[in-house]
C-alpha cells in the first residue's frame, strides 16, 4: 500500500514535469508553427537565473518562481525581434536558427560561468508515505504545473488577448482585415513560451544539475510530448503528459530510469503511428 | 446618395499587381465615393479576387497607387488599412472555424469604438438569424450563414467601405436575397460604401449603382446596373457564357 501510494506520487510528479518542460515549447509550435530548438537553452538561462539570484540573496521562491519566467520571457523577446521575425512561414530556417542560437548559448553561459554543474537546495524538505519518504518539493512542481496548465488555459479562454491569439493562430491574414497586427501576436507569443520554459527551468533547478548542457536532457521529451499531444496545446499537452508520464514512471519503477526512457519513446512512436497528427488530432479537436 | 462633386473615398489608379513574376492586374483605375455602391462584374479568373487583395494590401502593387479618404495607402499593411476603414469580406468568408460565432463577432469589435457588448447588440438585430448560433463554432455553419457571420463580423469594426469578394457564391437563394437586402439596408442607414465583385447578375444589379466591368486585369467599360440584368447584353461585355 505505502509502496503504492509512492508510485502514484512519483508518476503525478512524472507527469506534473513533463507538463512543464513541454508547454512552452507548445504553446510557440502550436501558435507559430515555429519548432524551437532552442527551447532546452531557454530552460537552462531559467536555471541560472534561479541560481544566480538566490545566490545573490534573493528569495528562493522569488528566485525560482518569477525572476526566471521574467529573464526569459525578455531574452525571447529580443530574440524574436532580432532573428525570428524574418523567418516566419520558413519551418527550416527557423529550425537551423533556433539550433544556432541554443549553440551560442550554449556558448555564452560557459564562457560566462565555465562548464561546471551548479545546484540550488531545494527549500522544502521531505514528507513520509507510510515507510517511504518522498520530497515534499515534489508537490511544489506539481503546483507550479497545474497553476502553468490552468493559467495558460484561462489567458486563452477569458482574456482578449487570448481571444486574439486564438484567432490570429487559425487565420493571421484575416485577422489583419480585422485590425490585428500578426507580428506583435507572434512577438508575445513566442516571448509567452520562452517565460514558460524558463519558469520550467527555475522550478526544475533545485532537482537537476545546473549546466550549461542541461538543456538537451529534456528536449527529446518535450517534443516527444508537443507532438503526441496534437494541435490543442492546452489539452494536448496535458493528455500525452499525462500518457507519457505515467508510461515512463512505471517502467522506470519496474526496471530503470533508462528502460524508463526508452519506453517513453516506443510509446510515443506507437502513439505517432495511430494518431500521426497527434492525441487531439483525432479526440477533442474543439479544446483549446 | 453620392454627389460627384465630392474627392471619392477611395481612389484608385494604373493598378498593377500579380502573384510573383505573373502579371494579373494591368493599370486598374476606378473610385468609390463615400456610400456609394460600385460592382465589379467579370469572369473567373479576370483578376476580380487580385483586386481586392491587393486593396486589402495582402498582395504588393507592382505599380499604381491606391489613395483612401485622400491618404496614401498603397504601401501600407493590411493592419493599417483595415484601422484606417477598410472593411473586407473574402471569398471563402474565412470564418474562425475554432472560434465560437460571438467570438468571431469580438474579433470584429476590435476596431469597434463602441463597447463590445453594444456593438454586438447591434449587429444582431441587422443579422438575426445569427443569435441562435451565438454559442455554436463558426466552421459548424453552413456556407449562407457563414456569409451572414462575416458580413456582421466586418460591419462591427465601422468601416467605411466594405470590399465584397463574391458574396453569393456557393449560398442558398434564400440568403442570397437576405444578403442583398441586408445590404441595401446597411447602405442607407449607415452611409457605408461598397466595392462588390461578383459573377451573379441578380446580385450585383440589385446592389450596385455603377457596374464596372473587369476583363483581363483591366477595367474595359462602365455600364449602368439595368444593363447588367440584361444577360444577352452582359455577353457580349464581358464575354461570359
Amino acid at each position: 500500500m505505502d509502496l503504492a501510494g509512492l508510485l502514484a506520487f512519483n508518476v503525478v510528479t512524472g507527469i506534473a514535469t513533463l507538463v512543464l518542460i513541454t508547454l512552452g515549447l507548445g504553446v510557440i509550435y502550436g501558435m507559430m508553427r515555429i519548432i524551437n530548438l532552442a527551447h532546452g537553452e531557454f530552460m537552462m538561462l531559467g536555471a541560472y537565473t534561479a541560481v544566480m539570484a538566490s545566490g545573490a540573496g534573493v528569495n528562493i521562491w522569488v528566485a525560482m518562481l518569477v525572476l526566471p519566467p521574467l529573464v526569459v520571457g525578455l531574452i525571447g523577446l529580443v530574440l524574436e525581434r532580432t532573428v525570428i521575425r524574418f523567418l516566419y512561414g520558413r519551418m527550416m530556417d527557423t529550425m537551423l536558427a533556433t539550433w544556432g542560437v541554443s549553440l551560442g548559448l550554449i556558448g555564452l553561459v560557459t564562457t560566462l560561468y565555465g562548464n561546471v554543474v551548479r545546484g540550488v537546495s531545494t527549500p522544502v524538505g521531505s514528507f513520509d508515505i507510510g515507510r517511504y519518504g518522498a520530497s515534499l518539493y515534489s508537490l511544489v512542481i506539481v503546483a507550479a504545473a497545474l497553476a502553468a496548465l490552468v493559467g495558460m488555459f484561462l489567458l486563452l479562454r477569458l482574456t482578449k488577448f487570448g481571444l486574439i491569439l486564438r484567432a490570429t493562430m487559425q487565420n493571421p491574414r484575416m485577422a489583419a482585415a480585422l485590425g490585428v497586427a500578426p507580428n506583435r501576436i507572434y512577438m508575445a507569443t513566442f516571448a509567452l513560451g520562452a517565460a514558460l520554459a524558463g519558469l520550467a527551468g527555475g522550478v526544475l533547478a533545485p532537482i537537476s544539475g545546473v549546466s550549461p548542457a542541461m538543456g538537451a536532457a529534456y528536449i527529446a521529451r518535450a517534443f516527444i510530448t508537443v507532438l503526441g499531444g496534437g494541435p490543442a496545446i492546452i489539452t494536448g499537452t496535458g493528455l500525452a503528459s499525462g500518457l507519457f508520464g505515467t508510461i515512463n514512471e512505471l517502467v522506470s519503477f519496474k526496471t530503470t530510469p533508462v528502460i524508463g526512457d526508452v519506453a517513453l519513446l516506443a510509446a510515443a512512436i506507437l502513439l505517432i503511428r495511430v494518431l500521426p497528427q497527434g492525441i487531439t488530432g483525432r479526440y477533442l479537436r474543439r479544446s483549446l | 446618395m453620392s454627389d460627384p462633386a465630392t474627392p471619392p473615398l477611395l481612389a484608385v489608379e494604373g493598378l498593377h499587381s500579380g502573384y510573383g513574376r505573373i502579371p494579373i492586374l494591368g493599370g486598374i483605375t476606378l473610385s468609390v465615393r463615400e456610400g456609394e455602391f460600385v460592382g465589379i462584374l467579370g469572369h473567373n479568373g479576370m483578376g476580380k479576387t487580385t483586386l481586392l487583395r491587393t486593396l486589402m494590401g495582402y498582395l504588393p502593387a507592382t505599380a499604381g497607387r491606391v489613395r483612401f479618404d485622400g491618404q496614401d495607402v498603397t504601401r501600407r499593411s493590411s493592419t493599417a488599412r483595415a484601422k484606417a476603414g477598410l472593411g473586407y469580406v473574402p471569398q471563402g468568408r474565412e470564418i474562425f472555424p475554432a472560434l465560437s460565432v460571438r467570438e468571431n463577432l469580438r474579433m470584429g469589435c476590435l476596431l469597434s469604438r463602441r463597447s463590445e457588448d453594444e456593438t454586438i447588440a447591434d449587429i444582431l438585430a441587422t443579422f438575426p438569424r445569427l443569435k441562435a448560433y451565438l454559442d455554436r463554432p463558426g466552421g459548424a455553419l453552413s456556407g449562407g450563414e457563414q456569409q451572414l457571420l462575416a458580413l456582421a463580423r466586418c460591419l462591427c469594426g465601422g468601416p467605411r467601405i466594405l470590399l465584397l469578394d463574391e458574396p453569393t457564391e456557393g449560398i442558398q437563394p434564400s440568403i442570397i436575397e437576405e444578403i442583398i437586402e441586408t445590404l441595401q439596408r446597411i447602405g442607407r442607414e449607415r452611409g457605408i460604401a461598397l466595392l462588390l465583385v461578383e459573377q451573379n447578375l441578380g446580385c450585383i444589379a440589385g446592389l450596385s449603382e455603377r457596374v464596372l466591368i473587369l476583363q483581363k486585369g483591366v477595367i474595359t467599360r462602365e455600364v449602368p446596373p439595368e444593363v447588367a440584368r440584361d444577360r444577352a447584353l452582359i455577353d457580349e461585355f464581358v464575354g461570359m457564357n
